[in-house]
């Protein structure tokens, strides 16, 4: 079970208060008018897939309601850090 | 290699059973091969299998970071149907239903094929039409598909709780009774003992590190034990691992790995003689021949290749069975694991070319891959065997999540398998 720190609550809660909402920091293109076939699909269907360090979104669903963001070993599932909508990640996986 | 007949075993009960022959070696690869297939699970050894027989090509190596079946061929809940909603995907598992109807026979190996029907429970209105429209759908394909009402439901499925007091009274059912359960480990082994009967050469504890590719070519991979292997082509079936290799190839895929639980309970009497499922509860069981109740339900929502999921979602499945099935509410549970399964936006499969020529995917089955094991690896070796989609293959390529054309199966695949 996952201890999860809410930045908006400012305390841990177990994981079942918690959903799962996919990659966080994902821009919608300026302009979808102008975007490719490709680049649209890349924006709606490509997600990353690490195994290691990923950035992802989360919601306090049975909580506070917010969504913010967290970084998490999808290995061992070591939680590094959570963080708010809009700021940015201090823990990141070196380019390889 | 010896074929396993009637006759065998008795000759072979003479000796206590200690001298059958091994049913595959452990060779050392070779520099090259025509073909390497990477992921030694149930999709990659099928395909080896048909590779050699069906198109004469022996001179293929299966790459296998563990051992033959380590993934998730071995650690599935074993449903196998074919009742898809949309033409392209009832044509894809459609054909492996019906290799799977003759699959004992043609592997020479018992891999317990039982048709003993695979049941969706509707507990709403919406629930009824779904499944009406599905049934339909199927049939106009030529899938068998029924619906079938609470009453009889309950008299087929005397374990189940088909009464109105419960927190979702279910009011019917759609049954697909050509469908069923078979042995996951047996089917492993079936393919592998196929395949290497034929000349094929199966690679334990290899792992695939990179792929060599020149000019946007393929020609061979990495591996950690046994340095460069080469490869005029390559088909990657590494299920939830399909994202890390793709990666290794330089371009992405729109497939997410996330752990998928089951769980197994005590060995009891018989007492459910086919498999339930439900969406709206979220679970679904049924018994093995050993006696075990046979539990799963939906994937962890975040990422993950611990091959482990939460006990938040065990709670949940456990919850929703004692919801269908109240009577086994004391039963004991003996084991709990997880696998890794890389599910897509549109809940199908990726079958396809690449942007890598000579390179191959075979992938993003997700929670429900098992049933398609012979398909799979039938379109898959004709795929690779000709370097062109197989027909059946062509609506399943990475293509779609740029032209739109997406086959939305997330209502069919239901609770997941
Ligand atoms: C708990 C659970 C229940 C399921 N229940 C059902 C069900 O009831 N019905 C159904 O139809 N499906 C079910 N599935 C899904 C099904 O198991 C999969 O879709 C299917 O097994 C995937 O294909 P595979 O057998 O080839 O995968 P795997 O057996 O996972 O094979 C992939 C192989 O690739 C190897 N590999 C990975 N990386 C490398 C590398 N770098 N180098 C070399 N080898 C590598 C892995 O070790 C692995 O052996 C379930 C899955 C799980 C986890
Ligand atoms: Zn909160």
């Amino acid at each position: 079970m996952l201890c999860i720190f809410c930045p908006h609550c400012g305390e841990y809660r177990e994981e079942e208060e918690f959903s799962a909402r996919g990659q966080a920091h994902i821009k919608r293109p300026e302009d979808p008018e102008a975007c490719s076939d490709e680049e649209w699909g890349n924006y709606m269907f490509f997600r990353k897939n690490p195994k290691g360090l990923h950035h992802e979104l989360w919601v306090h669903s049975a909580g506070c309601g917010k969504f913010f963001n967290m970084t998490r070993d999808t290995v061992s599932y070591e939680i590094k850090e959570t963080y708010k909508i809009g700021e940015q990640p201090s823990v990141v996986a070196a380019e390889k | 290699m010896q074929k396993y007949s009637a006759f065998e075993l008795f000759k072979n009960s003479v000796s206590h059973h200690e001298n059958w022959p091994r049913m595959w070696e452990n060779p050392v690869p070779k520099k090259k091969y025509d073909i390497i297939i990477i992921g030694g699970g149930g999709h990659g050894l099928a395909t080896a299998y048909y590779l050699a027989k069906e198109h004469g090509i022996t001179n293929i190596a299966v790459l296998e970071k563990g051992h033959l079946g380590s993934g998730n061929i071995c650690r599935n809940t074993t449903i196998v149907r074919s009742n898809y909603l949309w033409d392209e995907s009832a044509h894809l598992y459609e054909h492996a239903m019906k290799l799977w109807e003759g699959l004992s026979q043609d592997l020479n190996y018992n891999v317990m094929f039982s048709q003993r029907g695979v049941y969706h429970l509707c507990h709403t209105l919406q629930d009824i039409r779904d499944n009406e429209r599905l049934t339909y759908a199927n049939r106009l394909n030529g899938v068998d598909n029924e619906m079938v009402d609470a009453e009889q439901l309950q008299r087929e499925i005397p374990l189940l709780d088909c009464s109105d007091k419960t927190r979702f009274p279910i009011l019917g059912a759609s049954v697909q009774r050509r469908a069923g359960n078979a042995r996951h480990d047996a089917v492993a082994w079936g393919y592998a003992r196929g395949a290497a009967m034929r000349g094929v050469d199966l690679i334990q504890n290899c792992e695939v590190t990179d792929m060599v590719i020149e000019n946007n070519t393929i020609v061979g991979v990495k591996t950690k034990q046994h340095g460069v292997i080469k490869a005029d082509r390559v088909g990657c079936v590494t299920a939830g691992h399909s994202g890390v290799m793709a990666k290794m190839a330089g371009f992405e895929l729109p497939v997410e790995s996330h752990p998928l639980q089951a769980l197994v309970s005590e060995p009891i009497k018989p007492v459910l003689d086919t498999v339930v499922m439900s969406n709206h509860v979220h679970g679904y069981m049924s018994q093995s021949n050993k006696g075990d109740l046979v539990i799963g339900a939906g994937i962890d929502s975040y990422l993950g290749y611990g091959q482990r999921g939460s006990y938040s979602i065990i709670e949940h499945t456990v919850q929703a069975i004692v919801e269908m099935f109240p009577e086994v509410s004391r039963v004991r549970m003996n084991r709990q694991w997880g696998g890794i399964v890389d599910t897509t936006p549109d809940a199908c499969p990726i079958i396809s070319a690449t942007p890598v020529k000579g390179l191959f995917f075979n992938c993003g089955w997700g929670t429900g891959g098992f049933k398609a094991t012979p398909g799979s690896g039938h379109v898959f070796a004709a795929t690779l065997a000709q370097g062109k989609a197989h027909e059946l293959a062509e609506p399943f390529s990475i293509e779609r999540f740029h032209n739109g054309a997406l086959i939305d199966e997330h209502g069919a695949a239901a609770v997941a398998h």
